[in-house]
C-alpha cells in the first residue's frame, strides 16, 4: 500500500538546500546520485533523467543549454503552474543543479504563452538569485556560472514537444525534428541540450537535498518518488494532488472525491480513457503512465461528446507536417460525426481503428503518435454507448 | 568558399547524413545491419534509406529528394526495426549500430498504404487534367501500392483558387500534398524563402508572405519548386496555345532560338537517360512543327560575350588607366533572368556591380526584330519571337517593360524545355527518331563557347577564351580550350589568369592576374555577395552567377526530376558537345563577325549595340507595395 499522506513538495520546511550540496560533488556525481534516485522524466514519457543528463554531459561540445519545459499544454494540467507560482525555488536551483550536472552555461525557460502573467514573478525570483549569488557568475562562490532566461511561447500544443520547442526557441516554426538526432546531442543551436519538464526540475531539487535513497523509497519499482497530479471534471474536489507513483485509479478516485464516475481520462487529451472495470490498474510507467492529467467524467457524460472535443483538439493542435497526424486525425474527427449522425458501420469504424494504430506507430513525433490514443481507448471501452448513441440520434448532455 | 555569415536555416538534424567514405573515415568503418533477413555491411551513419538504394533494395519516398535537406514529414518510406515500438522514417534514420530492418513487413505495408489513403484523400484534381499526368510521384504510388478505392474519402470539389498572378509559376495548392520540398527549396537551397507553411494542423498550407499573390512577392522565378514538387501544385505558365495561335496564322513570321541546355536535356521527355544531345533532331522537329524560322540562342550567346567582355575590358581601362572610381568591379554576368531579379530584391544597392548586357534570350530577340527584319524585309510587326529556355524566369524576363528597344517586344513568349516536348508530342512527333538538320541562316552556325553557356561556369570560361585572345592575340592557355578551374559542380569556384606578353594597346593590363569567381544557385550567390560587401572580392575581375544550381541544364523548365546525377550528365554532354564543335570561340563565329560589319558598325558596347543590346536595372528590395 502506497504512503500517500506524505508529501515532498507541498511542506517548504521539508525542502533542505539543494544547490550547495549539488555545488560542492563534481558533476558526476550529481549525475550519478540522480541516476540512483530513479527519477524518470514527469513530462509523461518517463525518460530516466540520469540517464539523459549522463549523455548530455558525455557529449563534447563548447556549449551546452538546459530547457526547462513550462510549456503545460495537455488538458486537465495545471501542476506546473503551481510550481511555477508557489515553489519557484525548487524548480529554478533544480535547473542550476541540471545545468551544473551537464556542465551547461545557460538555461531557459520555454514559458506557454498563456502563463505569461508569470513571467514577472519569474524574472523577479531570478533577479533575487542573482542577488543572492545563485544564479549568475560563480554561483554561491564556486567557479561555476549558469545563467537563466525566459522565453514565451506562443499557444501552440506542439511545442511540449522537446525538439519542437528547440525548434521554437530557435525562432523557428514549431515543428518536430527528426530523431536521432536526439537533442542531448544535437538541441538547441545543434548543442547538446537537456530539456525537463518543471516537475523533473523540481525532483532534482528534492533528490538533491534529501538524497537518492530517501526518493526512492516513495513509488514502484520502476517508477520512484511521487507525482504530482491535475484532477478536474466531475470530482468534489479538483486541485493539484501529490500521490506517490502506484496509486491506483480507484485510491484516487476515492481521494478526490470522483461523484458517480463512468470513465477516467488518464494523461490529458493525448491519454488514455478507461472504465471502471479497470479502477484497479494504477498510475505508474509500468501500467498507465502520465504527465499528471486526471479528468474525471460522470455517468451523465457523452462519451462521443468527450471524444469530439478530444479530436477537435488534435485537428488543430497538430502542427501539420507529417500526414499520419495532419490527416489523421481529421479524419478520426470525421468518423466521430459519423458516429454522432449515427451512420459509421463497424466496419468503417474498425478501419479507424487500424488507421489510429498506424498513426501512434508512423507518425514523426509524441503528438502524432498518442493523439489517436482517446480515440482508440473510448471506442474500444465505450462501443455499447457509441454504436447505441448514434444509433438513437441521442447526443447525450 | 566560406561564408562568414551562416545563413543556413536547415537544423542539423535535418541535414542530409550523405556519408561519402566508404570504409574509413572520421567516423569510422561498417556496420553489420540486417534488412529482410539478409546480412549487409554498410557505413557508419548512412541513412537506412541510401543504404538500401545502394544495395537495390526500394523504397518509395516523397518528401525526400536528394538536392534538400531531410524533412521527414510524408512517412510513407517508413520501415520497421526490429525492438522499436514506432516505424521510423527511412530517408532520416542514420545507421549507427547493428539494427535489424524490415522495409515490408506487414506494418510497413498497412501504414504505406494508410498514408497514401490519407495524402490521396486530401487531393484534388483529376489526373488526366494535370501538366504531371504520368510524370507524378503521388500517382507512381498510388499505382505501385495498389489504390482502387478512396478509403478515407476524397475531395470532391476545388478549396483554393489558383494562383496565376506570377509570369513564370503557376500554383495549385488543391493538389499540394504538403511535404515542403518547395519550401526546403525556396529557403534552403535557393535562399530566397517566398514559400513556407502557414497556419497549422489540418489547416497547414504552403503560402507566401500574408498569403500575397506571387507577383507581389520577392520570386525569384527561377522554378526551382517546380522542378522538386512531386504532384502538379506548382508548374510553369505555358504559353503554348498562343504560340500556336501564331504560328497557325499565315501572317504571321514566327521565329524560334533554343538555348543551349534544351538540346541536352529534351531527350528525357521522350524517355531517353539525360545526357544524350538531341540538337539536330530538335531543329527538325521544330519546323515540323510549324515554326518559320529555327535559330540557336547559341549565336546570341556568342553576341554576348563580344559585348560582355568588351564591357569587362572598358571596365578594366577605365578603372586602371582613367583611374574613374565610380567603375564597379568586379562585373557579374547579367545572363540569368533569376538571379537578375534576385539581386534587384536583395541587393538593390550593388547593382552597378551588374554587367548592362541583356541575357543572350533578349539580345536575339532584339537583332531579330531590327537587323534580322531588315535583312528578310519583313515588317517586325508581324514576327513573333519564341525562346525555348531551360528556364521559368526567362518568362518574367520577356516582359520586362524595359525590353522592347527596337520598339517591339524582344521576346514574345518564353517557352520552357518541358513545354516544348509537349508541343512535339501534340504534333504527333517522336523527336528521338528524327534525322538532324542545321539551324536556320543568317545566324546558321554558333560556337562552342557559346553553348557551353548552359553549364555553370560556361559564360566564364566562353568570356576568358574570347578576352585573353583581345588582349594577348594568343589562345587561353589550356589544352582544347577546356579551361578546368572553370568547370566542376562546386558551388563557388574560383580562379586566376596572369595576362602577359599582352598586344600593345592593352598594355595597362600586363601582368595582371585576371581574378574570376563562379557560383550557381542564389544560396552560393549570396555568400558571393556577403564576400563583396565586406570587400574581400576588391581584387577580383569578373564573377559568373547562375540561379539555379547546375547553371542552366539545371533550370526551372528542364525535364523533371532533377537531381545532381542527372545535371552532371546534362553538363558533360554540353562539353562533350563543344569539344566536337569546329568553332569554338566566339569571336570566330563568321555570323558574329558579319553583324558587327554590317549591323552593329560601331562595334561592341558601341551606341548601337547600347540602345539594343544593353539594358538597365531596377531597385526592387524586399518591400514590395
Amino acid at each position: 500500500m502506497p504512503i500517500i499522506n506524505d508529501t515532498i513538495f507541498f511542506d517548504e520546511k521539508a525542502h533542505g538546500e539543494a544547490l550547495e550540496k549539488a555545488l560542492k560533488l563534481t558533476p558526476q556525481e550529481v549525475v550519478m546520485e540522480i541516476r540512483e534516485s530513479g527519477l524518470r522524466g514527469r513530462g509523461g514519457a518517463g525518460f530516466p533523467t540520469g540517464t539523459k543528463w549522463m549523455l548530455a554531459l558525455s557529449a563534447k561540445a563548447d556549449k551546452k543549454f538546459v530547457v526547462c519545459n513550462a510549456d503545460e499544454g495537455e488538458p486537465g494540467t495545471f501542476k506546473d503552474r503551481v510550481l511555477l507560482s508557489e515553489y519557484t525555488k525548487l524548480v529554478l536551483e533544480g535547473m542550476v543543479i541540471g545545468g551544473y550536472a551537464i556542465q551547461a552555461q545557460k538555461g531557459f525557460i520555454y514559458l506557454r504563452g498563456e502563463y505569461a502573467y508569470l513571467f514577472d514573478h519569474l524574472n523577479t525570483y531570478l533577479e533575487r538569485m542573482r542577488r543572492e549569488k545563485r544564479l549568475g557568475n560563480n554561483i554561491l562562490g564556486t567557479n561555476y556560472s549558469f545563467d537563466i532566461e525566459i522565453r514565451l511561447g506562443s499557444g501552440a500544443y506542439v511545442c511540449g514537444e522537446e525538439t519542437a520547442l528547440i525548434e521554437s526557441l530557435e525562432g523557428h516554426r514549431g515543428e518536430a525534428r527528426n530523431r536521432p538526432p536526439f537533442p542531448v546531442n544535437t538541441g538547441y543551436l545543434g548543442y547538446p541540450t537537456i530539456v525537463n519538464n518543471v516537475e523533473t526540475f523540481a525532483c532534482a531539487y528534492i533528490v538533491m537535498s534529501k538524497g537518492a535513497q530517501w526518493f526512492s523509497k516513495y513509488g514502484t519499482e520502476k517508477s520512484k518518488g511521487m507525482k504530482l497530479i491535475s484532477v478536474s471534471g466531475d470530482v468534489k474536489k479538483p486541485g493539484v494532488y501529490e500521490v506517490p507513483f502506484g496509486i491506483t485509479i480507484k485510491e484516487l478516485l476515492e481521494l478526490v472525491g470522483a461523484e458517480e464516475p463512468k470513465a477516467v481520462q488518464i494523461g490529458g487529451a493525448s491519454g488514455i480513457c478507461i472504465p471502471m472495470s479497470e479502477v484497479n490498474r494504477n498510475i505508474s510507467f509500468e501500467d498507465i503512465p502520465t504527465g499528471g492529467s486526471v479528468i474525471v467524467f460522470n455517468k451523465e457524460r457523452s462519451m462521443l461528446k468527450v471524444l469530439r472535443n478530444f479530436m477537435e483538439f488534435f485537428v488543430e493542435e497538430s502542427c501539420g507536417q507529417c500526414t499520419p497526424c495532419r490527416v489523421g486525425n481529421k479524419k478520426l474527427l470525421e468518423g466521430v460525426e459519423l458516429l454522432e449522425e449515427g451512420r459509421c458501420s463497424h466496419r468503417y469504424l474498425n478501419e479507424l481503428i487500424e488507421l489510429g494504430k498506424t498513426m501512434q506507430i508512423a507518425s514523426k513525433c509524441g503528438l502524432g503518435q498518442s493523439s489517436p490514443n482517446p480515440f482508440i481507448s473510448i471506442v474500444t471501452n465505450f462501443k455499447d454507448e457509441i454504436m447505441s448513441n448514434s444509433i438513437r440520434g441521442n447526443n447525450g448532455k | 568558399m566560406e561564408s562568414k555569415i551562416s545563413q543556413e536555416r536547415a537544423p542539423v538534424a535535418q541535414k542530409p547524413h550523405k556519408i561519402d567514405t566508404t570504409v574509413t573515415g572520421d567516423i569510422g568503418g561498417l556496420v553489420d545491419i540486417e534488412i529482410n533477413g539478409r546480412p549487409y555491411q554498410v557505413p557508419f551513419g548512412i541513412t537506412i534509406l541510401e543504404a538500401c538504394r545502394r544495395n537495390n533494395i526500394h523504397i518509395p519516398t516523397l518528401c525526400y529528394h536528394e538536392d534538400l535537406c531531410i524533412a521527414g514529414v510524408c512517412r510513407v518510406c517508413v520501415v520497421e526495426i526490429e525492438g522499436m515500438r514506432t516505424l521510423q522514417a527511412s530517408c532520416a534514420y542514420p545507421i549507427t549500430g547493428k539494427i535489424k530492418i524490415w522495409t515490408t513487413s506487414e506494418k510497413v505495408r498497412k501504414a504505406r498504404r494508410h498514408i497514401l489513403d490519407l495524402l490521396l484523400s486530401e487531393h484534388y484534381g483529376e489526373c488526366y487534367s494535370c501538366v504531371r499526368n504520368n510524370n507524378c510521384e503521388l500517382q507512381t504510388l498510388a499505382k505501385e501500392y495498389g489504390v482502387d478505392y478512396y478509403r478515407f474519402g476524397h475531395v470532391d470539389q476545388k478549396r483554393y483558387e489558383v494562383d496565376r498572378s506570377s509570369y513564370a509559376i503557376v500554383r495549385d495548392m488543391d493538389k499540394c500534398v504538403l511535404c515542403k520540398r518547395c519550401v526546403r527549396t525556396c529557403i534552403d537551397l535557393q535562399e530566397v524563402g517566398v514559400l513556407e507553411a502557414t497556419r497549422r494542423g489540418y489547416n497547414t498550407l504552403i503560402s507566401t508572405f500574408m498569403d500575397k499573390p506571387m507577383i507581389d512577392v520577392i520570386c525569384i522565378n527561377c522554378g526551382q519548386c517546380i522542378n522538386r514538387c512531386p504532384t502538379g501544385a506548382l508548374r510553369a505558365k505555358d504559353p503554348s496555345d498562343e504560340i500556336w495561335k501564331a504560328i497557325d496564322d499565315p501572317k504571321k513570321h514566327v521565329v524560334i532560338q533554343t538555348a543551349p541546355s534544351i538540346r541536352v536535356a529534351i531527350g528525357e521527355e521522350f524517355g531517353l537517360p539525360p545526357g544524350n544531345s538531341m540538337t539536330g533532331q530538335m531543329a527538325t522537329a521544330l519546323r515540323m512543327i510549324g515554326f518559320d524560322r529555327v535559330f540557336d540562342t547559341n549565336f546570341a550567346a556568342d553576341l554576348t560575350i563580344m559585348e560582355e567582355g568588351t564591357e569587362l575590358l572598358l571596365r578594366l581601362k577605365r578603372k586602371l588607366v582613367d583611374g574613374d572610381e565610380n567603375v564597379k568591379l568586379p562585373q557579374f554576368t547579367s545572363c540569368s533572368p533569376g538571379w537578375i531579379k534576385f539581386i534587384e530584391h536583395y541587393y538593390p544597392e550593388y547593382l552597378d556591380y551588374l554587367s548592362t548586357c541583356k541575357s543572350p534570350q533578349q539580345m536575339f530577340g532584339a537583332v531579330i526584330k531590327t537587323f534580322y527584319a531588315q535583312e528578310m524585309g519583313i515588317d517586325p510587326a508581324n514576327i513573333v519571337t519564341v525562346a525555348v529556355m531551360p528556364c521559368t524566369a526567362k518568362k518574367f524576363e520577356c516582359n520586362r517593360p524595359e525590353m522592347n528597344s527596337s520598339g517591339f517586344k524582344d521576346i514574345d513568349y518564353g517557352l520552357t524545355t518541358r513545354e516544348l516536348a509537349q508541343m512535339i508530342k501534340e504534333a504527333g512527333i517522336y523527336l528521338p527518331e528524327l534525322p538532324p538538320s542545321h539551324f536556320d541562316e543568317p545566324f546558321g552556325d554558333a560556337s562552342g563557347a557559346g553553348l557551353i553557356f548552359g553549364a555553370t561556369g560556361g559564360v566564364m570560361e566562353a568570356a576568358l577564351r574570347t578576352v585573353y585572345e583581345i588582349v594577348t592575340g594568343r589562345e587561353v592557355p589550356f589544352k582544347n580550350l577546356e579551361i578546368t578551374p572553370c568547370r566542376g559542380i562546386d558551388g563557388v569556384r574560383e580562379a586566376s589568369v596572369v595576362l602577359e606578353n599582352v598586344k600593345e594597346e592593352w598594355k595597362f593590363l600586363e601582368g595582371v592576374e585576371l581574378k574570376f569567381m563562379i557560383a550557381h544557385g542564389t544560396a552560393n550567390a549570396k555568400k558571393v555577395m556577403e564576400a563583396l560587401i565586406r570587400g574581400e572580392l576588391n581584387n577580383y575581375h569578373f564573377v559568373e552567377i547562375m540561379a539555379c544550381p547546375g547553371g542552366c541544364i539545371g533550370g526551372g523548365g528542364q525535364p523533371i526530376p532533377t537531381s545532381p546525377e542527372i545535371r552532371k550528365k546534362r553538363i558533360e554532354a554540353i562539353y562533350k558537345e563543344d569539344a566536337e564543335l569546329p568553332i569554338r570561340k566566339s569571336h570566330e563565329n563568321p555570323h558574329i563577325k558579319y553583324i558587327y560589319e554590317k549591323f552593329l558598325v560601331d562595334g561592341p558596347c558601341g551606341h548601337i549595340s547600347h540602345k539594343l543590346l544593353h539594358t538597365h536595372y531596377t531597385k526592387r528590395g524586399k518591400y514590395i507595395v
